[in-house]
């Protein structure tokens, strides 16, 4: 009873702390826009965004395997990285263009990721969850530091070859580039197609089964050891495009490329709420958005964005653990 | 005809020895059943069975072949579908999704929508509820989904484990009901039940077990006569 009452007594008090914020984000929006006028901070927005597709992708691979096997699978990063030089291959050594380098680079991620699964993590399949998490950050080391060697990528900085020229248009005082466009029309189609695949195949809907109940799915026929490869391979195809187009929007490249952009693609997956697809792409979306406006108007900013955005994980930690679409209970034995 | 025969098996959670050397079988077209109290191994043996856990010792046969080895998806595919203790419904599927994971192992769309109208015919609520999600569904409604996802692979022998859990009494009976109509259709059945009298009253023979051993069997009706048996589950 007492509770009840509490609770009852408290919500206006919560109200008003959402109003409080909810007044501080619009003072602070319009701090900013008066700070270096309006086009400044809506090309920051605008790159934001950009950027935020790009950890979607990759925020995409670490909710899904987390969703079907509970691992936060620390190596997905390096198969970014693995994707970018994959495609910087395709292009600038066999002159391939755009189509069918991002396509290289997804089967080849896709390919070392089924790989990743078989040899490091399906042995640990019944053991304590810890040793797979620590087993993830030693494949997150072995690819780094095995790419850098010299016969591999090598440790140098590569510049990238874009497999198009960069045309910029003007909007308003926007600069907008192809590069923009191909970026967000790229992610767009690839996560209609993974909602199309999660929702309505016959594989999508085995995925969502066997996330919620292993036992019962095993009961059903599902071959529940296949699926989990399936979203290992599916979640390695996106993290590939990722590292395509991220090369694309940043040309440069070279093997720990993938250790700060997985990192925050997995923060937004958590802000999103780990293991919700839809989370992971809205989480995304707003990490990317913190991200350049940190760098945009912070004295220091490129210096000081990687500590915002693990700032934010740690916020999301401590206030909504379970992110904006989680379930308050995921766990489920 | 035998359908299914479970050899001296042993089965164990480490070691934790929970079946020590039980034999039953299952003929075509009966009801059988297995009951005793909790911990008694009757959800390890059909775990077993659907081949979720490996017996460390004994046989099971299915149609005179060994299944002890078998993968559970080649399980259900040769025609054994169990129906899972608490009903493990996929909660954020919704019904008829549900009932699709229950036909994975089949191909022909065709087949498998004529196996769909045979579940909504026996369980109309069913038909109601389709486009609802798993987990909104009462009680009774989900052991309704469980067993008609457990009927979407067209099985020739049915697992049921604990039907009657947690349903109020008009539920139960309703529940038997649709088993024995069921039956009636040609599908075999092993019903594991703690509702005794329930359950010895629908079936044709029964295996009572304590603590992983088999210590009464006979035909259903004899069983139900039985003094210590009345006295032990019957109240």
């Amino acid at each position: 009873m007492n509770r009840i009452l509490a609770k009852t007594l408290l919500r206006p008090v919560v109200w008003v702390i959402y109003a409080a914020l909810a007044a501080g984000l619009l003072y602070g929006i319009g701090y900013l826009v008066q700070l270096n006028g309006p086009t400044y901070f809506a090309q920051a927005i605008l790159d934001g965004l950009r950027l935020g597709f790009v950890y979607a992708l990759i925020a995409l691979g670490y909710t899904m395997v987390y969703g079907i096997v509970r691992l936060i699978n620390f190596a997905h990063g390096d198969v970014f990285m693995v994707g970018a030089f994959a495609s910087y291959y395709a292009v600038a050594r066999y002159g391939w263009s755009f189509v069918p380098a991002i396509l290289f680079a997804m089967v080849i991620c896709l390919l070392l990721n089924i790989v990743i699964e078989r040899v490091a993590y399906k042995p640990l399949r019944e053991a304590p969850r810890i040793a797979s998490l620590i087993t993830a950050i030693g494949v997150s080391f072995f690819l780094e530091s095995f790419t850098a060697l010299r016969f591999a990528f090598s440790a140098d900085y590569i510049t990238y070859k874009r497999p198009f020229e960069v045309t910029v248009w003007k909007f308003w005082g926007l600069s907008i580039t192809n590069a923009t466009v191909i970026i967000v029309g790229v992610t767009l189609a690839l996560v209609l197609g993974l909602q199309y695949v999660i929702r309505r195949t016959k594989i999508g809907k085995a995925m969502r089964a066997t996330s919620l109940d292993k036992s019962a799915a095993r009961l059903m026929g599902i071959n529940v050891d296949g699926v989990i490869t399936f979203t290992f391979a599916l979640g390695a195809a996106l993290a590939g495009a990722a590292g395509t187009l991220y090369a694309i929007a940043f040309p440069q490249i070279w093997t720990f490329m993938g250790i700060m952009p997985g990192l925050k693609a997995f923060t937004a997956a958590v802000l999103g709420g780990i293991g919700s697809v839809p989370g992971a792409f809205v989480g995304s979306l707003l990490m990317g958005t913190v991200d350049v406006l940190v760098v945009s108007f912070l004295p220091l900013g490129s210096r000081l964005r990687d500590l915002f955005a693990f700032l934010v994980l740690i916020v999301v930690f401590l206030v909504k653990p379970t992110g904006i679409f989680g379930e308050p209970q995921v766990e489920k034995v | 005809m035998q359908l299914l025969q479970v050899d001296n098996l042993h089965v164990a959670y480490g070691a934790i020895r929970a079946i020590q050397g039980i034999s039953f079988h299952v003929d075509a077209g009966e009801i059988v059943t297995l009951i005793g109290a909790n911990g008694a191994g009757k959800s390890t043996s059909l775990r077993t069975i659907s081949g979720l856990l490996r017996p460390y010792r004994g046989d099971i046969l299915y149609q005179g072949e060994s299944i002890v080895r078998t993968s559970p998806e080649r399980i259900v595919k040769a025609g054994i579908s169990q129906v899972p203790e608490g009903r493990q419904i996929f909660s954020t599927l919704t019904v008829m999704e549900n009932l699709q994971m229950g036909a994975y192992t089949r191909r022909d769309p065709q087949e498998i929508e004529s196996s769909m109208q045979r579940v909504f015919r026996s369980f109309p609520r069913l038909q109601e509820r389709q486009s609802q999600l798993g987990g909104t569904l009462s009680g009774g409604e989900q052991q309704m989904l469980a067993m008609g996802r457990g009927l979407m692979s067209m099985p020739r022998l049915l697992l049921l484990d604990e039907p009657s859990m947690g349903l109020a009494p008009i539920l139960v009976d309703e529940i038997f009901e649709i088993i024995k109509a069921i039956n009636a259709q040609g599908t075999s059945i092993l019903l594991v039940e703690q509702n005794a009298a329930m359950a010895l009253s629908i079936a044709d023979r029964a295996y009572v077990l304590e603590t992983g051993r088999i210590v009464l069997e006979g035909d259903a009706k004899s069983v139900l006569r039985n003094p210590q048996i009345r006295e032990a589950y019957l109240g």
